[in-house]
């Protein structure tokens, strides 16, 4: 198509804390939209050059290659305890932790309740897509009821395997927290909604105001065995049922 | 209505196909064009119907779109 862009604007582009490397998502995975929010954030608020993210194991175990910015990779599941020792040796820097729901709600239950509970001034992206996706499609702590997966091929069954948990409450129980909340994805307002939240706790930080932590629930379209525009009607309509939208606290 | 305009990077694209959901005013569709990854890309179907609201570069997982507007006369 001719193009002309003498009488255009340009009104959406690359963040410029994104890298150019392409990311290794899978095709209509929530992870490149929530990549794309927290390079636009650093943009916003300018802090590029003393932003440092951690990254967890499992999916986003790259996020290190797509900004600008310094990362760490953590161990499995320890990026909130990264983050805190990042942050207290240097307090000036922005730090944030970038976890899914097999990194930050399972194996690395400890740190991440225990960073919350200092209300260490962290912020952390919680990535919620009730499976482990990187390695197979195994069932996650935050798997839903009767949810397939590779390990529960029958449905996940309460009776052997418990049942969802919900992490974000329980953080939101704990005194320290600033900001708790659980956003999503699915359509275009819950992502202007989920990109205000992110900014909030990233201005959380900068204010020195303390711990925030923001739950996204994601879509896992291969693992789940559907579309991505599927994936996207089954948050709307079924996961949000089981974690609901919303801020938990905000004591900002 | 302002008019608009996007670039979508052909390579970046992975046919996903959030995008074209997200359009408003139906202005994508895939193209049936393979790029070198083998993905089905997107394309403007209906370009003169864009109004570049930027609703599919929020959505597309890739940021493979950039959006354009028409400059509003002062």
């Amino acid at each position: 198509m001719p193009v002309s862009t003498e009488k255009m604007v340009k009104v959406f582009g690359r963040p410029a804390s994104l890298t150019e490397a392409r990311f290794t998502y899978c095709p209509g995975c929530h992870h490149g939209i929530l990549t794309r929010i927290i390079a636009q954030i650093i943009d916003e608020l300018g802090i590029v050059e003393r932003t440092v993210g951690i990254a967890p194991v499992g999916c986003a175990v790259f996020a290190y290659l797509w900004y600008r910015c310094d990362a760490i990779q953590a161990s499995h599941g320890r990026a909130s305890a990264v983050a805190t020792g990042v942050k207290r040796a240097n307090p000036n820097l922005i730090v944030f932790a970038y976890q899914g729901d097999g990194d930050f709600a399972s194996i690395g239950t400890a740190e991440s309740i225990h960073a919350a509970n200092r209300g260490e001034n962290i912020t952390v992206i919680f990535v919620n897509n009730q499976v482990y996706g990187m390695t197979g499609g195994e069932m996650a702590p935050t798997s839903l009821v009767g949810q397939k997966t590779t390990t529960t091929p029958d449905g996940r069954d309460p009776a052997l395997f418990g049942y969802p948990i919900r992490f974000s409450e329980m953080i939101a129980q704990l005194d320290a927290p600033v900001y708790v909340t659980r956003q999503a994805l699915y359509d275009t307002k819950r992502i202007v909604d989920a990109t205000k939240a992110i900014n909030k706790a990233f201005t959380n930080q900068l204010e020195g105001k303390g711990y925030s932590l923001v739950e996204v629930l994601a879509t896992c379209p291969t693992n789940w065995r559907m579309k991505p525009t599927e994936a996207n009607k089954h948050v709307a309509e079924v996961v949000t049922k089981v974690f609901p939208l919303g801020d938990l606290i905000d004591r900002g | 209505m302002p008019k608009g305009m996007l670039i979508i990077d052909k390579e970046r694209c992975k046919g996903c196909g959030l995008c074209i959901v997200a359009c408003p005013h139906q202005v994508l569709a895939f193209s049936g064009e393979l790029n070198r990854s083998g993905y089905n890309v997107v394309h403007m179907e209906r370009p003169e119907a864009c109004v570049g609201c930027g609703f599919c570069a929020l959505t597309c997982p890739d940021v493979a779109i950039e959006v354009y507007r028409e400059r509003v006369p002062a």
